[in-house]
């Protein structure tokens, strides 16, 4: 790390940036923590909405197993401890989206301890960040504010729905660690099937804490960023909020401890005034709620019950198909794209099936718009186009071309390669033929070469591969070639 | 323990309920008598006593399936609502 480190140059020395980050994600469940309304989303307003959700006098909150489950689920894939005993506190503070007046949350006993999540960097090597803590607690409800002049709107479906909040330690050290932590716990959290990760509709929000200091130094003064919603925000986000830091030091200033909101449009953080007053939050323990107790034999069904892990399976990869750790941990972000590539590689060759599914696939999807859920050509038609590579019957440079007809047709390998003669030509005397036919075109050429002119190997080869519309097999053009112009 | 005005002050605002400077010396007297009362439990031992969180001793916290089973009455949920509109609760703006 320390010499590829990330440093904040100032105009009185070098600085560290020191991150921590709280995830918020939301639990899938049909139903919310404590009531038995709905958790969906795109309902009409306050009409997935209990009257425990909206604090009507004399309620009580029931816990909902399923997400009981989802929060060791997911701690249980942050190779996190998971607490027998936990206790649910309140959380105080006034807002027009939170009826009750506060917020069922946990605070010194959460549901979930210490963890660990590997971060997967660019050189192919991994890093270990710290979890501090996961708890679950419930989502306020939704204020919209630009629908009137002098009210806000407030839709309570959102109200009481579980999120887990996942805090980490104070364990990264740049915006690309942080963006790194941030797509690695979306993908652990997306093969449990315990969050779905749309940091764009909200299932997962974070919230940044940022300090900085001259290497060596104790932690200094930290403030909290709220709010971001997507991995490339965040990044910008410390950046500027790191960049502040420094230069408030620098012109002899302090930084207070305070909450602030990053604006996207002008690239800076600003302080959020009116939580200024808002930070005692009085927790106690909720008594309307015993703490939850998880039985040893709970807790045993749902780790017997957990999928192999991206972490896991790069192992696999790296060792059964002999991947890079790049390429592996490329395949394994999505659950959906490493079975894609399972199935194209079983029985092939693994590198050239990382190939086409990285290269040819991911940019098909990218261009396409379409998902690894719904390919434009299906792991079964990748492995039989494989498969015409390793027979012989395309060259690589038509198994490329092949594929782009399959994109646009949705025709399988076979069909096209009939369809449109595109079957490599590897019959000796065609290819001669096309060798003399560009031989005695380019007299002059073949005696430039024959004087010594090396380079301009590469120009017959072009020149026959074209006369025989790039269907020569390469390996035979550059054999005969070779022979034919020695004379 | 004794609480002073500032103290007071600073509760009050934090539960939202107005109250005149004139009555913080006389809340202050009374909040502290009650705090006075309740401390008389330091007196106990509790030395090796594990925290109780029920007095019903067996009850385990009850837990429910996860099913929707609730929600589907809007109408219900504004019933009390001083301003509503569309289906929302209207209340004066709070824009950050």
């Amino acid at each position: 790390m320390s010499d590829s480190a990330y440093r904040v140059e100032g105009q009185t020395g070098t600085w560290e940036v020191v991150i921590g980050l709280e995830v918020h994600a939301q639990v899938i469940s049909k139903a919310k923590l404590f009531s038995g309304a709905a958790a969906d989303f795109g309902a009409l307003p306050n009409s997935q909405v209990s009257f425990v959700d909206a604090a009507f006098p004399g309620m009580l909150p029931v816990i909902n197993e399923t997400c009981v489950e989802q929060a060791v689920r997911t701690g249980l894939g942050l190779k996190a401890a998971i607490n027998p005993i936990s206790v649910f506190a309140r959380k105080n503070y006034f807002y027009a989206d939170l009826p009750a007046g506060y917020q069922i949350s946990q605070y010194d006993k959460p549901i979930v301890g210490e963890g660990t999540v590997l971060l997967d960097l660019a050189d192919g090597k991994t890093r270990a960040v710290g979890i501090e803590r996961l708890h679950l607690e419930q989502d306020a409800g939704k204020s919209l504010h630009d629908q009137h002049p002098s009210k806000s709107y407030i839709d309570l479906n959102r109200a009481g729905v579980a999120l887990m909040e996942i805090v980490s330690k104070p364990d990264l050290r740049s915006p690309e660690e942080a963006g790194a932590y941030l797509r690695k716990l979306r993908s652990i959290l997306r093969y449990l099937g315990t969050c779905d990760g749309n940091m764009e509709e909200g299932s997962m929000r974070c919230d940044i804490n940022v300090s900085v200091r001259h290497p060596g130094e104790p932690l200094r003064t930290r403030c909290e960023v709220k709010n971001v919603n997507s991995v490339r925000f965040v990044m910008q986000a410390i950046e500027a909020e790191a960049t502040r830091q420094v230069e408030l030091y620098e012109s002899g200033g302090t930084v207070v401890q305070e909450t602030r909101l990053y604006d996207p449009a002008k690239g800076e953080t600003r302080s959020m005034r009116s939580k200024e007053h808002a930070h005692d939050y009085r927790y106690f323990p909720d008594p309307d709620l015993l703490p939850l107790v998880l039985a040893p034999d709970f807790v045993a069904r749902i780790k017997a019950s957990l999928p192999e892990l991206p972490d896991e399976k790069k192992e696999r990869f790296m060792r059964d198909y002999g991947l890079s750790p790049y390429d592996a941990g490329v395949l394994v972000t999505d659950r959906a794209a490493a079975d894609y590539y399972e199935a194209v590689a079983k029985g092939r060759d693994p590198k050239t099936a990382a190939n086409y599914v990285m290269g040819d696939l991911f940019g098909a999807l990218n261009r396409t718009g379409r998902t690894i859920e719904n390919p434009p050509v299906a792991a079964q038609a990748l492995g039989q186009l494989i498969d015409r590579i390793g027979d012989g019957t395309l060259s690589g440079r038509l198994a490329k071309e092949v594929f782009e007809l399959m994109v646009e047709t949705g025709k399988d390998a076979d069909a096209l390669i009939a369809e449109k003669g595109l079957k490599q030509v590897t019959d000796t005397g065609a290819i001669e033929t096309a060798i003399d036919q560009v031989m005695a075109a380019n007299a002059d050429k073949v005696a430039e070469y024959r004087s010594g002119k090396d380079k301009l190997f590469g120009f017959f080869v072009g020149q026959v591969m074209k006369a025989t519309q790039g269907k020569a097999n390469p390996a035979l053009v550059n054999d005969l070639l070779k022979r034919k112009l020695a004379g | 323990m004794s609480l002073d005005n500032a103290t007071v002050r600073t509760i009050a605002n934090l539960a939202r309920i107005e109250v005149p400077e004139a009555d913080l010396p006389h809340l202050a007297k009374e909040l502290s008598t009650i705090l006075g009362w309740v401390e008389q439990l330091g007196q106990v031992n509790t030395e090796g006593v594990a925290p109780l969180a029920s007095v019903t001793g067996e009850l385990a916290l009850p837990w429910r399936a996860d099913a929707v089973t609730d929600g589907a009455y809007p109408d219900k949920i504004l019933a009390n609502a001083p301003e509503a509109a569309n289906g929302f609760f209207l209340v004066p703006k709070v824009v950050e």
